[in-house]
């Protein structure tokens, strides 16, 4: 699905990531975690192509990372951004349809927002609604829902449990993993490092802009250096 | 009473136009956040561009209207294209640049097609050719024409449309989202570049028309003329909220109410001294009053640190 080789991020001279590799497989939830500032965040919106990068992105067998971002979505790779990004001065179901903006099947688009609209009831109960006036949580629902709505093949998720509330975070893990029990390929970005680990199968740890580890989920959680370091040393 | 009655009518045509360029000049802020001070040079070209058509046509025999509205189907696409290029060649590259860069270009633009537009078109003012209908109505004790009536009627329509088009369209959709953010939008899959190009397009197809409609009310159109009725259309904008759609038409409309009002009555308020040739004097009153007092506009939701 996507083959990360030597990705590359620099701001203004400043390195933000390294020389990063990554691989995840078809199906496969993988998570990314490590503190503020490692680089992750920098890691997935180079694969998202907000930023300029070197090295290889391959994703379903071409090299985009020369692509703009816009050619993305399309060929289903979708980027839920840290800070959810909704637009505020849209209604739910505008937003929604911004996430299908480039599907022409109609029919599909419908039935596919139903699913969504199933999927994260509250959105249905606000939507016309201006998506400036949720909650925090409802606005990371509307997210997740408008990436959904590009019908991805590659999840991308920046920090989705970013400042909300315990349950808030419970119930988008919940939907994170009903997603990933679909069959979409999720990358999951976090600091919540326990949460990302319990609903993936794999994990990279990255610290300043390199990744320090990889492993499969279970091993990560086990392992006394990252329990020590990003797990609260439990 | 009759006055009253008769300023408000020009008031209305005149706002009318105002309102039309205005739309330009929000659009492109509300998107780009930049205002494109060659918008009244647009205008002005739509203007020229309908005259020279215009002229062409006026002994074909053809009736008035129809010479009319083939200079009005000349000047649509011509102001188009110079839109497009105009956002290409002036505002793209700066894309990234300071603020006061494209202001600059947009300085430069507005003087180059002056020039262009003089060496073509001469210095000097060019009359409209009186081909429609100007044989008043009366209406409560005053007196509205065939194209006064045309002018309100379109602008009404246009501006209709073009909220049909911002609320209802796939392509509304995603210029209000690119307006709000464009890296969203483009995680979305919206060029965010094609949106911003539609956007001058749309605005200038606007200018345009405003143009064929200022030179056929006024029987008039010169090099310069973009200059004075961009200054004032960007007051428009700026009094409704700039960036506000509704906020432009509302502006447009009252800017030119205050404006025939005001020159309709200056002479009396002033016992004789002030006559109606200081009728620029009240937009630009407008202006000042408005950033002063209410820098954000009637309709704007916030004020703006950008303009």
């Amino acid at each position: 699905m996507l083959k990360v080789r030597e990705l590359r991020v620099a701001y203004g001279g400043i390195a933000a990531v390294k020389g990063v590799d990554l691989d995840i497989a078809d199906r496969e939830t993988v998570c990314l975690i490590g503190c503020n500032g490692a680089g992750k965040t920098s890691t997935l919106k180079a694969l998202a192509r907000m930023l300029p990068a070197h090295g290889e992105i391959r994703y379903r067998g071409d090299d985009i990372v020369q692509w703009p971002a816009h050619r993305l979505i399309g060929e289903g790779l979708a980027l839920v951004p840290e800070g959810r990004g909704v637009f505020a001065r849209l209604s739910v179901l505008e937003n929604l349809a911004m996430g299908a903006y480039c599907r022409d099947d109609r029919g599909e688009i419908e039935s596919d927002l139903q699913r969504v609209l199933g999927l994260l009831p509250r959105l249905e109960e606000r939507a016309s609604q201006l998506a400036g006036t949720l909650s925090g949580g409802e606005q990371q629902m509307l997210a997740i829902g408008r990436a959904l709505m590009a019908r991805p093949k590659l999840l991308l998720l920046d920090e989705p449990s970013m400042g909300l509330a315990p349950i808030m975070v419970q119930k988008v893990f919940e939907v994170i993993q009903t997603i990933a029990a679909e069959g979409v390929a999720i990358l999951l970005v976090e600091q919540n490092a326990k949460l990302a680990l319990s609903v993936s199968s794999r994990g990279y740890v990255m610290d300043s802009g390199l990744i320090v580890l990889a492993d499969s989920s279970a091993m990560l959680l086990d392992n006394p250096k990252v329990r020590e370091a990003y797990l609260g040393g439990e | 009473m009759d006055t009253l009655i008769q300023q408000i009518i020009n008031g209305l045509v005149l706002g009318s136009i105002y309102a039309l360029v205005a739309l330009g000049y929000t659009m492109v802020y509300g998107i780009l956040g930049l205002i494109n001070f060659a918008h009244g040079e647009v205008v002005m070209v739509g203007a020229l561009t309908a005259l020279s058509i215009v002229k062409a046509l006026a002994g074909t025999g053809l009736p008035g209207p129809v010479i009319v509205l083939f200079g009005l189907m000349g000047a649509v696409p011509v102001c188009m294209a110079l839109g497009f290029v105009i956002e290409r060649v002036a505002y793209r590259p700066l894309r990234n640049a300071p603020r006061l860069a494209p202001l600059i270009t947009a300085i430069g633009v507005s003087i180059v097609l002056q020039q262009l537009m003089m060496l073509g078109w001469g210095s000097t003012y060019l009359s409209f050719p009186p081909l429609l209908s100007t044989a008043p109505h009366s209406l409560m004790g005053a007196s509205i024409n065939d194209l006064q009536i045309a002018i309100i009627a379109v602008a009404a329509l246009t501006m209709g449309g073009l909220v049909l088009l911002v609320q209802r369209t796939r392509i509304g959709r995603a210029m209000r989202a690119t307006a709000e953010n464009p890296s969203i939008a483009s995680l979305m899959g919206v060029n965010v570049n094609r949106i911003i190009s539609f956007t001058f397009v749309i605005g200038s197809a606007l200018g345009a028309l405003a143009g064929v409609m200022v030179s056929a009310n006024y029987s008039i159109a010169h090099y310069s003329m973009g200059f004075m009725l961009g200054l004032k259309a960007f007051t428009a904008a700026v009094l409704g909220g700039i960036g506000n759609l509704a906020g432009a038409m509302l502006g447009g409309i009252l800017l030119g109410l205050i404006e025939s009002l005001g020159s309709g009555y200056i002479g009396d308020l002033t016992g004789g001294v002030l006559g109606s040739n200081y009728r620029d004097v009240f937009a630009f009153l407008v202006l000042i009053l408005v950033l002063v007092l209410r820098p954000s506009g009637l309709m704007g939701e916030r004020v703006s640190e950008r303009a």
